[in-house]
């Protein structure tokens, strides 16, 4: 006999896994975007190197906030809910 | 309706079979038609070089082929033995399937980049081919691995005797397995490719260049196939271990979500690392003086598009562990 409280934890347990893969896509392909846009930069322009590393660094941690969102999420899903 | 277990063992098999071969073929043909593309726009180009081009092209739509080819064998398989009559033949073969099906795909796109990029290099610059088409095919051998990665994994769940484990958690483990390597072998294959492709471009624009735009190739491309080692990793975890029979549905449940985690989490990191090692070996190529800065700014770029690759394996790891 399966009860409602088990299905529920399954299906949190599922929620977690989806929330975290598929939320990993987004982040992951944007800040390879992000970088390879800076490695073009330093390539023309080497004398800037620190500031475009600065500018790739803040602009992938911005883009970063959504894996961290899926990850917050997942764990949530895990463990308090 | 009650059916006998032969029966579903049967519908598996040839579920799984569709799948590995109907996944299997969208790589490897488009792919190839990019491979093809890119030959006959050289070709257009500078058609005194129609010979190296067209045989350039076979070669690179040949390493193509293997993925799809995996996909073939894996798909026989499941079509023509005859595998056992026990409930965890089910999703074995439904696993196999789908990893080999899924698991080819990244392989197949990502392959026919650098071939693509070698024919447009030969039209370009001649005096190159030699070193171009070693190039192609250092770089396509490293786009293939996650295939490789697919077909292990699918092996394995063919040749392992399951019967011995409780029905359950097992099947959620065994499909897990499957979706963990087939997935996580998607974007190492794409993103292999961006760089490779890179670097045969590269090549023939600045020919002095192709000692190092060749090793921060092999470097890119390393790190691209990290995720894809992670999905391995998962997926030989959910294999191996044996877990307790349990008849609540969470267990199975958490093994499955720890395949879909870790499989779908490890595309995009990797072919985001795939843009980073793309723009930096392009740009090795045309300023090789910066070489340090640039190869150092790739790998910081890598480095955060890792992370989300390495969230989703600490979720799968503690969906299988802890929870």
């Amino acid at each position: 006999m399966i009860e409602g409280a088990d299905i529920i934890k399954a299906a949190a347990f599922l929620g977690a896994g989806i929330s975290m893969g598929v939320g990993a896509i987004g982040p992951g392909v944007g800040e390879g975007m992000a970088a390879a846009k800076a490695c073009e930069a330093i390539g023309k322009n080497p004398k800037e190197a620190g500031l475009l590393t600065r500018t790739m660094l803040v602009g992938q941690a911005v883009s970063e906030s959504t894996g961290i969102y899926s990850l917050v999420i997942a764990l949530l899903l895990l463990f308090v809910v | 309706m009650a059916y006998d277990i032969q029966t579903w063992v049967s519908v598996a098999a040839f579920t799984g079979g569709g799948m590995a071969m109907g996944f299997g073929a969208i790589g490897a043909a488009i792919g190839e038609g990019y491979t093809a593309a890119s030959a006959n726009e050289a070709i257009g180009r500078n058609p005194g070089q129609s010979g190296d081009i067209f045989k350039s092209m076979l070669v690179g739509q040949a390493i193509a082929e293997s993925a799809s080819i995996f996909a073939l064998v894996i798909a026989l398989m499941l079509l023509f033995t005859k595998y056992p009559s026990h409930i965890l033949s089910v999703p074995v073969l439904l696993g196999a399937g789908l990893c080999m099906g899924l698991g080819a795909i990244g392989s197949g796109v990502g392959s026919g980049f650098p071939a693509g990029a070698a024919c447009q290099g030969m039209a370009r610059q001649p005096a190159m081919s030699g070193r171009l088409t070693t190039n192609m095919l250092i770089g396509s051998a490293v786009c293939q691995t996650p295939a490789i990665f697919s077909l292990v994994v699918s092996f394995i769940l063919l040749f392992t005797d399951f019967s011995a484990n409780p029905v359950s958690p097992t099947w959620a483990a065994i499909l897990g397995a499957g979706i963990s390597s087939g997935f996580g072998a998607i974007g190492s294959g794409l993103g292999g490719g961006l760089v490779a492709q890179a670097s045969c471009e590269g090549i023939s624009r600045q020919p002095l260049t192709v000692t190092p735009v060749t090793n921060v190739m092999l470097l890119g491309q390393a790190v691209t196939q990290t995720t894809a080692i992670y999905a391995l990793l998962v997926s030989f975890i959910l294999m191996f271990k044996s877990f307790p029979a349990t008849d609540a549905i969470a267990p199975p449940m958490a093994l499955l979500a720890a395949g879909i985690c870790m499989g779908i989490g490890a595309i995009g990191p990797a072919v985001g690392e795939g843009f980073a090692g793309q723009g930096a070996v392009a740009w090795i190529a045309r300023n090789e003086k910066y070489i340090a800065d640039l190869t150092r700014s790739m790998l910081v770029g890598q480095a955060v598009a890792e992370s989300t690759g390495i969230y989703s394996l600490v979720i799968a790891l503690v969906l299988i562990f802890v929870v």
